[in-house]
């Protein structure tokens, strides 16, 4: 199956592990990524404080920018993948919103029809469209006594739904489950992890960043699975920070799923981006895989 | 978003106007499931719920001079609760738009980290990471000390590349500023139509 492909400003260095994982895993499952030529910000949630109609058009350019042949738009940053999904439907709902909008593409020779592109997550891609079998036939390295946390985070799951729920989404539950790992169940897995509010108030952010590795703990994780660059770097860059402001002292490693995925599909971990995480996850694994796992982590 | 209410030139309609959607505003029940859903409840001078309620109420200027807007983490799970599907996030950005426009925000980072943010992209088409931290903390904010307190991280993030020093630049950077220009001229021609529907609020 072919998808156009937006990998977002973090793939290119702060999410390289999420990137590359992503890339390694689409190829083992046989999904062709299309990158859209010369794609650009998405502008995250800072152009739409400022500005709708900028913000809606920043985000059009990229969908404008799909081939023709291409349908469907993988995306796995969540904040991306909102953006980008949010943009085609106020066009589409909207059609004040979407001539405006195509008014500004015009002004670059460019012009996106609404609802021509369907903008995908890279979970629902793994989840819907290669599906439970196909996942499983891929499995070499079980991750039988691994305890893993899945954690969606706020803008897949909301405001758009995609077959999962608003409140307590399961599909990466699923899938991890699939990888012979231990699902834990927390509440915190689709609350917020505070977005870009470390940058703007540090108190805020960071009781946002503790709730989620509270619940995760207070679940005997050993690991949280992430799907997001923001979510990443909030609760693994600031875990430190975080630990000094309350007295905690949290060793969560957080990994994205599809790092996890390619684990258990006997990737290697080096090709999948782990040593990047500042919590470093490869104790984790080693301590809590045994036999064949093990033994390739080296 | 185009639509006639009877109460043309109010804050309620200067609001639904501004928001897709925003016609949903006039059935809040003030049931309270967005407050008591709200992450940042705490952080915040008014809870959605009242900030619906003084919108509805045409309480302008107390209303843009809230914190409640840049405290909110665009969650949407107050949106996603509504009973009556009242976009409440998107609300809550049409307002922090307008307090930007017009200057009314106090106590807060937020317009100056967006606008830091978007001066990149429009700069290379791409965001750009450690000249958001140092142009955003140290010049935008007045805050070296907060750069200086992620200095350990920052050096954790470099080690593993995690950051890198050059930004990325799109080719065609001319086109996104055309699309860009064209998008605040427009946008601009639509703040003036408002401004000159709205009705002068009382004490002001
Ligand atoms: S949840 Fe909706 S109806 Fe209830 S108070 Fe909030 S805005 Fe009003
Ligand atoms: S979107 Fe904003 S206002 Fe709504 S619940 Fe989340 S943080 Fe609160």
């Amino acid at each position: 199956m072919k998808y156009a492909y937006y990998p977002g400003c973090s793939a290119e260095c702060n999410a390289v592990a999420y990137e590359h994982s992503v890339r390694e895993v689409a190829d083992l499952l046989g999904i062709k990524l299309q990158t859209i030529d010369d794609w650009n910000c998405c502008g995250a949630t800072e152009y739409f404080s400022q500005d709708e109609l900028t913000a809606c058009a920043v985000i059009a350019r990229n969908l404008a920018l799909v081939e023709p042949q291409l349908q469907q738009l993988v995306a796995p940053c969540a904040a991306c993948y909102l953006n980008l999904k949010k943009t085609d439907k106020l066009m589409a709902d909207h059609p004040d919103i979407g001539a405006k909008v195509n008014e500004c593409l015009a002004a670059g020779g460019l012009n996106y029809q609404p609802g021509r592109v369907r903008v995908r997550h890279m979970l629902d891609v793994i989840v819907d469209d290669i599906g439970e079998t196909a996942v499983r036939d891929k499995v070499v390295h079980p991750l039988k006594g691994l305890r893993l946390a899945p954690y969606y985070g706020c803008q897949v799951v909301r405001p758009i739904e995609a077959g999962d729920g608003t409140e307590y989404p399961m599909k990466m539950d699923r899938l991890l489950g699939w990888l012979g790992a231990e699902v834990v169940d927390y509440p915190a897995k689709a609350h917020c992890c505070g977005g870009h509010m470390t940058q703007i108030s540090e108190p805020q952010a960071f009781e946002l960043i503790r709730r989620l590795l509270y619940s995760a703990e207070q679940a005997k994780a050993d690991i949280i699975a992430c799907m997001c660059p923001m979510c990443q770097l909030n609760m693994d860059g600031y875990q430190g920070r975080v630990n000094s402001y309350f007295g905690t002292d949290y060793r969560l490693p957080i990994i994205y799923f599809t790092q996890i995925v390619g684990l258990a599909f006997g990737i290697e971990p080096k090709k999948l981006g782990f040593g990047k995480e500042l919590v470093a996850a490869m104790p984790v694994l080693k301590a809590k895989m045994n036999g064949q796992l093990a033994t390739s982590l080296g | 978003m185009a639509h006639t209410t009877e109460k043309k030139g109010t804050f309620l309609e200067e609001v639904i106007e501004a928001t897709p959607d925003g016609e949903r505003l006039v059935h809040c029940l003030q049931c309270g499931s967005c407050g008591g859903s709200c992450p940042s409840g705490a952080e915040m001078q008014y809870t959605p719920r009242t900030l619906i309620a003084m919108i509805n109420a045409g309480d302008r200027d107390a209303v843009l001079a809230a914190n409640t807007m840049w405290a909110c983490v665009s969650c949407y799970l107050c949106t996603t609760r509504c009973p009556q599907n009242i976009p409440i996030t998107d609300i809550i950005y049409t307002l922090k738009r307008m307090s930007i426009a017009e200057g009314r925000y106090s106590k807060t980072d937020a317009p100056a980290m967006a606008k830091t943010f978007t001066d990149f992209v429009e700069m290379f088409g791409r965001s750009y990471e450690i000249g958001l931290a140092i142009g955003y903390h140290a010049f935008k904010r007045w805050k070296p000390i907060e750069l200086m307190k992620m200095g350990p991280m920052g050096i954790k993030m470099l080690l593993r590349r995690r950051m890198a020093f050059i930004p990325s630049k799109i080719r065609q950077i001319d086109q996104l500023r055309a699309i860009i220009k064209k998008a605040k001229e427009l946008s601009a021609k639509e703040q003036q139509e408002a401004k000159a529907l709205r009705q002068p609020t009382h004490g002001h």
